[in-house]
């Protein structure tokens, strides 16, 4: 069940990249850090204190990062760029494209503060677009995990792994549910089982989702959670198979409902197995400031959109 | 070995009958820095034509402006790292030798694409940085166009080569004073460029002789002499657009047009056949 569920303590997704990267370097003297101006957002203070000089501070200078970051790879460095979400994609958009994804180097693009829960410093830092501009690059592996210990286990499950790869993590602290259970690159997590209704997640939202299925539960419906971490390659047997079974879908994520995590799953139901599917996502809207909390709700991505979403999905079944 | 001279006269043939093979292609940069190519290939670069992408333990070479790729095609064909013949394919579907160098089709000698400018300094950084973490001696080296330097990435390279010393780096402008619009004083003034890059904290070495391939090894070497010495290397070359083919000479037309039959014709009659053609 799904309100067996419990957090196990509250923490940011971004202090599990930090940690992540620290015992990602311990096992593998070829990780780097790069960042631009923003080593303390991204909790790199300890990776800087053991590994000094595999730290690479480039200034206020995204770009160039990134083709540093693309230009160490040559002798077999494995770099993680650092910055904020909006600056990890939008603003270097075209050297990601040249210089990391056409060229196929190994570079792990990691983006914290993405999405609303940024909160306070509004619409210029909160991309919602950047799951969209990244899963659209050929080559490139999009992951947005949900919590501080799947974001640690993700950053060290990518130093492992050979390819770009975008990131994505967040600002707020936020409860902590995975520690006991495995991550593994491009397999879809499952929270619960269910017939009536899939909820895809990803990121803060898979908590929400969980906490939705809460209530549709107690309501005696019967709900298939199910975390989509890895968005490209998206793990479409699981989500194939999920709607299969209960024949429609709810997706949440804190993005734009076009190009993001919603998108990939209605064209994998298109292609494979048509059904209603409901979003829960920023609609096609630039975000504001305010706390964290006020824009889940005004956007539209609070535990109760996702029950009325599902309500919606499920009314919409033939 | 043929001279250098030799040598580069068989590459500016390949040059114009490439992208007359394509009917499209970018002949002037091409034929400008046709000298700069062979003497870094042929001379002064340590480099293994049998090619492995991490160049472990050998010089590096980064084509930034990547529009002058069939330089680079034959540059790279004719020193041993695929065969001359594949020349024939350049921008033609299915080949390794795309419109602008690219690593997606494993083309040996290509270590990240170009095309999109201002990037390739920052990767010729990279390999510098990584070659220090490997306590590597090797040297990198990296070509730009001078309107390349229009773009604003390639002052932010430029500042952070500087502050961290990368001192592994000899990058070159291929100064000509020409871009897609026309001249560039006309079109976006670089100002005083040896002055930009000094106070960019940049060893500055000017050549102005950058089609006589002899006077361009000899500036080479000299740039490797401040190798080690605290400061990213700068070389301003200048060169003319589309050098070699009188009708060519000195002008932005022949940036990125090809040759029909006839000027192909009078163009090959110019350049001595020295290595055989492809």
């Amino acid at each position: 069940m799904l309100k067996d569920i419990q957090s196990t303590g509250n923490k940011d997704t971004r202090s599990g990249f930090g940690d992540g990267i620290v015992e990602a370097a311990r096992k593998n003297p070829n990780v780097v850090a790069l960042t631009a101006d923003l080593a303390g957002s991204l909790k790199l203070q300890q990776f800087i204190k053991e590994f000094p000089e595999r730290f690479v501070q480039c200034g206020i200078a995204e770009a160039n990062m990134m083709g540093i970051a693309a230009g160490m790879t040559i002798g077999g460095k494995i770099p993680f760029t650092t910055t904020f979400a909006n600056f990890s994609t939008g603003r270097v958009y075209d050297q990601i494209r040249q210089s990391i994804a056409y060229s196929d180097k190994n570079v792990k693009i990691c983006a914290s503060h993405a999405g609303v829960t940024l909160g306070e410093d509004g619409a210029t830092h909160q991309i919602l677009e950047d799951i969209g501009l990244m899963k659209m690059l050929p080559g490139m592996t999009v992951i947005v995990p949900c919590d501080y210990a799947q974001t640690k286990a993700a950053t060290e499950a990518i130093a492992e792994y050979k390819g770009p790869v975008y990131l994505r993590f967040g600002r707020p602290v936020w409860p902590i549910f995975t520690s006991d259970r495995p991550f593994e690159i491009g397999k879809a997590q499952y929270f619960s089982e269910g017939t009536d209704v899939s909820i895809f997640a990803c990121g803060h939202l898979v908590w929400n989702a969980i906490q939705a299925g809460v209530i549709l539960e107690e309501k005696g419906i019967s709900v298939e959670v199910i975390n989509i971490h890895t968005i490209k390659p998206l793990d479409e047997a699981a989500v194939i198979s999920s709607l299969k079974k209960t024949k429609c879908a709810v997706t949440a994520e804190e993005h734009n409902i076009i190009g993001g995590l919603g998108d990939a799953i209605a064209q994998c139901a298109a292609k494979n197995f048509p059904v209603p599917v409901e979003y829960v996502g920023t609609k096609d809207t630039f975000g504001e400031s305010g706390t964290p909390k006020e824009l889940m709700k005004k956007y539209g991505l609070d535990v109760s959109d996702i029950v009325a979403a599902a309500e919606k999905a499920m009314s919409r079944k033939k | 070995m043929a001279e250098l001279s030799a040598i580069a006269s068989q590459i500016r043939r390949d040059i114009v009958r490439m992208v007359h093979g394509a009917s499209s292609g970018h002949p002037g940069g091409s034929l400008g820095c046709a000298d700069f190519l062979t003497a870094l290939y042929f001379k002064v670069m340590k480099h293994d034509p049998s090619f492995n992408m991490d160049a472990t333990n050998e010089d590096v070479f980064f084509l930034s402006n990547g529009h002058i790729s069939p330089l680079f095609y034959s540059t790279l064909a004719r020193s041993g790292y695929f065969d001359i013949k594949e020349l024939a394919t350049f921008r033609r579907l299915n080949t390794r030798l795309q419109g602008h160098p690219a690593t997606h089709e494993h083309l040996p000698g290509v270590r990240i694409a170009s095309g999109s400018l201002g990037q390739g300094m920052s990767a010729a950084i990279g390999a510098a940085l990584t070659k220090k973490l490997n306590k590597e001696s090797a040297v990198v080296y990296s070509l730009h166009g001078d309107g390349e330097l229009q773009e604003g990435q390639i002052w932010e390279a430029a500042m952070f080569a500087a502050h961290h010393q990368v001192d592994n780096l000899i990058s070159t402008v291929d100064w000509n004073g020409q871009q897609i619009d026309g001249p560039t004083k006309k079109v976006m003034s670089l100002g005083d460029l040896p002055a930009k890059f000094a106070a960019f904290g940049w060893e500055v070495i000017q050549l102005e002789k950058g089609n006589d391939v002899d006077e361009v090894v000899k500036t080479l070497e000299y740039a490797k002499t401040f190798v080690g010495k605290g400061k990213p290397i700068v070389i301003l070359m200048k060169t003319e657009m589309g050098k070699g083919i009188d009708f060519m000479e000195g002008s932005h037309e022949w940036h990125g047009i090809a040759p029909n039959d006839e000027q192909l014709a009078k163009a090959l009659a110019q350049l001595p056949e020295t290595l055989g053609d492809y």
